[in-house]
């Protein structure tokens, strides 16, 4: 291990950021695809050269880019084989085409989810929220889309086909889009378990499947809602994000439009872990990658203020997996910062000391080298963040 | 042979510079061009009408010769100047967001 990787990807281009072990002083490359919004970037666990991104827009939809040189250079992988392309090999759009499943053969797709009147809405596509590369395949990735479905390509990207057992499993038409809409964010891969993947989706909940995607489970038992009629019911749950302790993979957490929680096994059910958290309302939440019990949280101070109590940012961590917090505040601003941390938009490395690694939408990515003990700002003038992923090199 | 304008980020998506030219055997249409478009420019599939409706995308508008073709039919024949070469169809997104 030599060095990190940290792909950002912003409302205006993708930004790509490197290091050695050291962690201290940084090439900045981009934006790649200026002016798009960038939602996630993400690289293979199996070959990190190769990295996938979601390239959007409100004008012109949804573009999926490959890099299969760590990011030096980036196509479309949509080109099937023998097949006419445009100038300089350019690539066919099939690789962006994402279209829910409606074969009765597969299940029981929904055509129709709750809208944010109540009224039934039929399922549009919007974007990809998130992609997350197999563990084992470097061609293989999943893609977390708006409104709220899983797809999966299992050729590098050429071609998407729906998991409609997620939308097909019966809770479907009491999902709701949140906020930021009706989108599936999270995506976990058991690293133990070939076929177990989490999901969680807001404004729905969690959900795993231990069949490879076939079939799902709501997994929300523990998770207390005020904001929806009934606090305690199997779907609704404005989840913001999962993270799982590698090492040990039935232990979750989550932070939740409210509430910060924990799972011993793996969804099955959950408990708050508040504890002296200022506020438990958050985006981010991420686990150290060799202390399965330490946990990082950006507490922001309501969902109606979308930034940090009192205008210090604060990344909070406990040793003890929830419950008992401890601030981080060293190199961090701690006066009249109102920016927000976006739910993917924090990662951690795997080198020896832990790197944490967060953005904000204020554009700024900071850097903690020692597991959060002091932080120090990578880039601090770029677009606002949306996502931020570190690969350990 | 066809010129068509496009927004900045879709020539930036297709690798060009400035005005693309397309072959169009027929009518000349906004159907008729945007598939020899797609054709050529693969790349641009679904980012001017819809993967799955094949629908104009709703934030862009298509002009020929000062008019506002976006929301005619498709196989609506464009102007002769447009046919000939003259004058660009042109590919406009709205002018929106920050």
């Amino acid at each position: 291990m030599s060095g990190v990787r940290v792909l950002v990807g912003t409302k205006k281009g993708a930004f790509i950021l490197t290091s050695d072990g050291k962690r201290e002083k940084w090439e900045v490359s981009g934006p790649h695809f200026a002016g798009w919004e960038m939602y996630h970037l993400k690289g293979s666990p199996v070959d990190p050269n190769r990295i996938y991104a979601s390239q959007t827009s409100g004008w012109f939809g949804q573009i999926i880019q490959r890099s299969d040189d760590g990011g030096k250079t980036w196509f479309q992988p949509g080109t099937p084989p023998g097949e006419t392309t445009g100038p300089g090999g350019a690539p066919k759009g099939e690789s962006n085409k994402f279209v829910y499943d409606t074969s009765t053969e597969t299940g029981a797709p929904l055509t129709t989810h709750q809208f944010y009147d109540g009224t039934q809405h039929p399922w549009e596509f919007k974007r990809v929220w998130h992609l997350e590369p197999s563990l084992t395949d470097p061609d293989t990735v999943y893609a977390g889309v708006e409104d709220a479905a899983l797809f999966r390509s299992t050729n590098g990207g050429k071609t998407w086909e729906e998991l409609s057992g997620l939308r097909g499993h019966g809770t479907g038409p009491k999902w709701q889009p949140g906020a930021g809409g009706m989108c599936l964010h999270t995506i976990v891969l058991d690293p133990k378990n070939a076929g177990r993947i989490f999901v969680a989706i807001s404004a729905a909940g969690a959900f795993r499947s231990d069949d490879g995607g076939k079939n799902w489970m709501p997994i929300n038992k523990g998770l207390k809602s005020l904001y929806i009629p009934n606090p305690e019911a199997e779907v609704g749950h404005c989840v913001h994000r999962i993270a799982q302790a590698t090492s040990r993979p039935e232990l979750l957490y989550m932070q939740k439009h409210w509430d910060v929680m924990r799972s011993f096994d793996a969804g099955d059910t959950w408990t708050e872990v508040s504890g002296n958290l200022p506020t438990d309302f958050g985006f981010v939440i991420d686990v150290h990658a060799h202390e399965p019990e330490t946990i990082y949280v950006v507490p922001i101070k309501s969902d109606g203020e979308h930034f940090p109590p009192d205008g210090k940012l604060r990344v909070y961590r406990s040793k003890s997996g929830g419950n008992e917090w401890e601030e981080l505040t060293k190199g961090l601003p701690q006066s009249n910062c109102f920016v927000n941390v976006l739910r993917d938009a924090m990662a951690v490395d795997s080198l020896d000391k832990c790197g944490v690694y967060f953005g904000t939408t204020g554009g700024q990515v900071y850097c903690s080298p020692d597991a959060g003990d002091t932080w120090a700002p990578i880039v601090r003038d770029l677009p606002a963040v949306y996502s931020v992923e570190v690969q350990t090199l | 042979m066809i010129r068509v304008e496009l927004p900045a980020h879709l020539r930036a998506l297709a690798h060009v510079k400035g005005e693309v030219t397309v072959e169009v055997s027929g009518t000349v249409c906004v159907l008729s061009i945007l598939d020899a478009l797609e054709a050529k420019y693969p790349m641009l599939e679904g980012t001017v009408r819809d993967h799955v409706t094949r629908q104009r995308r709703p934030f862009l508008r298509f002009f020929a010769c000062e008019e506002d073709y976006s929301l005619e039919p498709p196989e609506t024949p464009l102007p002769e100047a447009i046919a000939s070469g003259k004058e660009p169809l042109l590919i406009i997104g709205a002018i929106a967001g920050g």
